[in-house]
């Protein structure tokens, strides 16, 4: 007998009711369940990040969070981000640097990037971003293939024009 | 010398190819687009598990899969006495076999039988309705093992009355490989310099694990796959012969993957169990491999010891070579065969004027996870060794390391240069370069980039900083052969249908640049599928660092036909000579007379079966098929330079600064290009510092997470520099291109040991790879160095 439960949940705007298992993981519910497959899991242990996506706004690991906890929560996957057929300037900001290779842990990268860079962080305002603070950031997740340096770059880069476009 | 991006006099300077174009891969999977193997799925799936030996080595007694066919949702549970033939089912071939070596005796079985030999090797397989019911059901499979001795020190496996893992005892292969009077060379030498080193067992680790979907058609029997890459012809044909099928009905599709690096893609037990499974049982069988199984699984790689000898004459001049190779080659023998020892030693005496060398190596199996290859394969481990024994040897001469390395380097009047040895069944043919230009060239880079001022300030400021210096030669561009077929659509559309596959690479990018260079097109107008066996029948696959090369050679020579058989038709249509037409922007014009032209879409029209611009007997349709072949690689080489801070208390290395140098021949796409060679960097990092498979002494893997098994992060990877220099196309094929995917990791393991012993000072080599912590605590207290 499977322990199901009925969960309400939006996913990128979207409202999804469904029935999920209690051991069903929040990564397998969005890939299989709702077809959000842009979510990737690569370690199911909470180290690679490629699975990341936003809940209720700050970045969660997929893989470690069963589906029924995310019942009434606001989640945004990499599918959200572009407007339509525009990336969003985070994501022409990683193919203008090279900040992919073979795309995998990228939908990861851009999430918890996306979380970083909308956080109302105190002095964020005032001051500067910098390399160290952005690496920091992306050592939270792996990539097996850039050595980091687009990544860095891009997320760098996306946070400077943002301060820039919102400061008055 | 000539700057990023910019051709070497004598290379056209045409359209597309050496564009920093954006990658076509980029915005699917930047929306999360991407189409990678987990990600497709048929109606009525089943999910496999794979059920896996606890333990290292031991007698089979019994594998009882009764409890788990009666769990929820299980469909299928199957061990080697359910698979057809042989008990243990078909043993997996070797794909390159070399020096006529048998290693028949050492293959692996799909399904284990009567021996475990390593702790994940596949036992059983359970298949249900659910990835979840699988995993419970896998639970109940009882395994009964008498556990046996583990062998995990390969020397001490290779001496005699070593407990034997194989009947035929536990040296797969012992060969040498050589050229000159190595003898007299030591015999008259002013002096001969030692050194050991090991490297330590890693691999290539790609992000995304392995991923297998099988759906079988109920009334052709034919079978889709999702998920093989790499070399997705020969896995098929392999496929078609072990199920006993005809190989067209068979086709697998191409997909994303997420990096190869070597491992992902060769013909692995699962490739066999899954499709067989989905025959047999007529459902889609899906199979998604866990880290932790990957981590066992999934081809290891550079696990050997090197002890080396080098004769020196006058001057620092080098005379001969001799090495000494044990290869811990881990269960079985695999695909790869015993490549990865055979390019150690042909590539051992890398970018030097060698007159005598001699090689030797012992292939050890142990109970450990079966080895491939790895990025480098071969190199990463023989530039390593050969780099520290030039780093003792100039210290123990009073010569200046580059100075010493300088006067050895082949001078450009020395090339071609042919070593009497072959690897991969070529001769080894070093085609062309300026080698000591290039040294030149990195050490100037790094010296305005600051390196050696951050050493002596550091310094200064009491650090134990080092600079490291190390000098390689890659082999990239095998052949044989390559297939390209290049299609012009009625929309004017242009398809490329390529041999080569994508891991992550960005081919289809590179590719796209190469045709529509012929074809005087954006590249955007440029579609390109790779690795797909109905599209391209013929395909070689994506490894060695070959696509750029051959399958960018085969496109290149599709493209062509098709632009001529286009003029060709276009001449007719405009009632001119072919000679007086230009192929461009999408439309063949009179030259001189853009206002005439008919695009290629309209000539498309104009090559269809009832068309009246076809002449009788003409078959219809605008494509070509090509292949280009080729008889040698093509040697690129170059320079890896690093700066490190060691802390002696903590054993903590830090790379401060990384300059990778490297001549490409051509770079179709330098900002790719640069990409290769940054990622290449941060693997050989990892694989120098921190990526190491261990085992307990019963034979337990202990890297079964991300937590053991340390991959860099952007906390160890500093940025990293790049020198990509286009002095000497390759004269072996049209683009003159090199290939680019392994220079960042080659001299990576090099250049850091370079470093860390420069910084500690140390008189011997640094003995060992990865450099740990407690590596580093010993060196550093006066131990453990060779």
């Amino acid at each position: 007998m499977k322990d199901l439960h009925l969960i309400r949940l939006r996913v990128n705007g979207r409202e999804h009711e469904l029935a999920v298992e209690s051991r069903r993981t929040l990564a397998d519910m969005l890939r299989h369940d709702l077809g959000y497959t842009g979510t990737h899991l690569g370690c199911e242990h909470g180290i690679c990040g490629a699975c990341t996506v936003l809940v209720d706004s700050v970045p969660a690991r997929a893989c470690l969070m069963f589906g029924v906890q995310a019942d009434g929560s606001e989640v945004a996957t990499v599918e959200g981000l572009a407007d339509g057929e525009d990336l969003s300037d985070l994501q022409q900001s990683f193919s203008d640097r090279h900040g992919l290779q073979c795309g995998f842990c990228t939908p990861g990268f851009l999430m918890l990037a996306e979380g970083y860079l909308a956080e109302d962080r105190p002095g964020a305002a005032d001051a500067e971003p910098t390399e160290a603070e952005i690496r920091e950031l992306v050592a939270a997740n792996l990539c097996r293939c850039t050595g980091y340096q687009g990544i860095v770059e891009a997320v760098l880069a996306t946070a400077r024009a943002r301060r820039k476009r919102d400061s008055p | 010398m000539t700057a990023t991006g910019v051709p070497a006099p004598g290379v056209p300077a045409t359209g597309a190819i050496g564009l920093r174009a954006p990658r076509k891969e980029d915005p699917r999977l930047l929306r999360g687009r991407g189409r990678f193997g987990a990600d497709f799925s048929a109606r009525g799936q089943l999910w496999a598990r794979v059920v896996r030996s606890p333990v290292a080595h031991g007698r089979l007694r019994a594998v009882d899969v009764s409890r788990a066919r009666q769990a929820a949702g299980v469909a299928a549970a199957v061990t080697a006495t359910d698979l057809p033939g042989r008990p243990g089912g078909p043993r997996i071939p070797v794909r390159l076999a070399v020096q006529d070596i048998d290693l028949s005796r050492y293959l692996q079985p799909v399904l284990a039988s009567e021996v475990v030999r390593y702790v994940g090797e596949p036992l059983a397989v359970v298949v249900a309705g659910d990835p979840y019911l699988a995993e419970d059901a896998a639970e109940l499979v009882d395994i009964d093992i008498e556990p046996g001795p583990a062998v995990l020190d390969a020397r001490a496996a290779a001496t005699p009355g070593a407990p034997e893992l194989h009947p035929g005892g536990n040296v797969a292969a012992e060969f040498t490989l050589g050229f000159g009077d190595v003898a007299a060379a030591f015999a008259t030498a002013a002096r001969v310099v030692q050194v050991e080193l090991d490297i330590g067992r890693h691999g290539a680790v790609p992000l995304e694990p392995r991923t297998l979907l099988a759906d079988p058609d109920p009334v052709t029997g034919a079978l889709d796959i999702f998920g093989m890459t790499k070399v997705p012809v020969f896995n098929r044909d392999l496929l078609a012969a072990l199920l006993g099928m005809d190989e067209t009905l068979i086709h697998v599709h191409a997909v994303d993957a997420g990096g190869g690096f070597g491992a992902r893609g060769e013909f692995y037990p699962e490739d066999f169990l899954v499709p067989w499974l989905a025959r047999t049982l007529r459902r889609p069988v899906k199979w998604v491999e866990d880290r932790a199984e990957h981590l066992v699984t999934v081809n290891h790689s550079r696990q050997q010891s090197h002890r080396l000898a080098a004769a020196f004459g006058p001057g620092g001049r080098l005379l001969g070579l001799r090495a000494d190779v044990v290869h811990d080659n881990g269960a079985y023998c695999r695909t790869h065969g015993i490549i990865v020892p055979e390019l150690t030693l042909a590539m051992l005496p890398g970018p030097y004027r060698v007159p005598a060398y001699h090689g030797r190596v012992q292939v050890v199996l142990t109970s450990k996870t079966p080895c491939g290859t790895y990025r480098a394969p071969g190199r990463f481990e023989g530039s390593a060794a050969r780099e520290q024994l030039l780093d003792v040897a100039a210290d123990e001469l009073g010569i200046d390391r580059v100075e010493l390395r300088r006067r050895n380097l082949l001078r450009p009047d020395e090339l071609p240069c042919q070593r009497a040895m072959s690897t991969l069944g070529t001769d080894v043919v070093l085609d062309a370069g300026d080698y000591p230009a290039l040294l030149a060239a990195a050490g100037a880079e790094a010296s305005r980039l600051g390196y050696p001022a951050e050493v002596a300030a550091g310094r200064a400021a009491g650090r134990r900083r080092g600079l490291g210096v190390a000098a390689f030669l890659e082999k990239s561009g095998l052949g044989p052969q390559e297939t390209a077929d290049v299609v012009i659509s009625r929309t004017g559309a242009v398809h490329v249908y390529s041999g080569g596959t994508s891991l992550g690479q960005g081919i289809e990018t590179v590719l796209a640049q190469i045709a529509a260079d012929v074809l005087g097109l954006d590249p955007a107008g440029v579609s390109v599928v790779n690795g797909d066996t109905a599209l391209q029948p013929f395909g070689g696959g994506s490894w060695a660092s070959r696509s750029t090369v051959v399958a960018g050679s085969a496109v290149h020579a599709a493209a062509g036909a098709v632009r001529d058989r286009a003029v060709e038709v276009a001449a007719r249509m405009l009632e001119a000579a072919p000679a007086d037409l230009v192929c461009a922007g999408g439309a063949v014009s009179v030259r001189g007379d853009p206002g005439s032209a008919v695009t290629l879409g309209e000539i498309a029209a104009a090559a269809g079966p009832a068309s009246r611009w076809l002449h009788s007997g003409e078959p219809a349709g605008l494509s070509a098929r090509r292949r280009f072949e080729v008889t040698h690689m093509t040697y690129p080489y170059g320079v890896h330079i690093a700066v490190v801070d060691v802390d002696p208390g903590t054993g903590g290395v830090q790379v401060l600064r990384y300059l990778v140098a490297y001549e490409v021949g051509r770079a179709v796409n330098p900002t790719l290009v640069e990409g290769q060679l940054r990622g290449g960097a941060a693997q050989g990092i990892g694989g120098a510092l921190l990526e190491e498979f261990c085992y307990d002494e019963a034979g337990q893997p202990q890297s079964v997470t991300f937590m053991d098994y340390r991959i860099p992060t952007a906390a160890e990877v500093p940025p990293i520099d790049v020198l990509v220099t286009q002095d000497s196309p390759a004269p072996g094929n049209p683009l003159g291109v090199r290939g680019a995917g392994e220079g960042g990791v080659s001299a990576a393991g090099a250049a850091v040991a370079s470093a860390v012993r420069d910084a500690l000072g140390l008189a011997g080599s640094v003995g060992q790879l990865p450099l740990t912590a407690a590596r580093v605590q010993e060196l550093a207290s006066g131990g453990g160095g060779r």
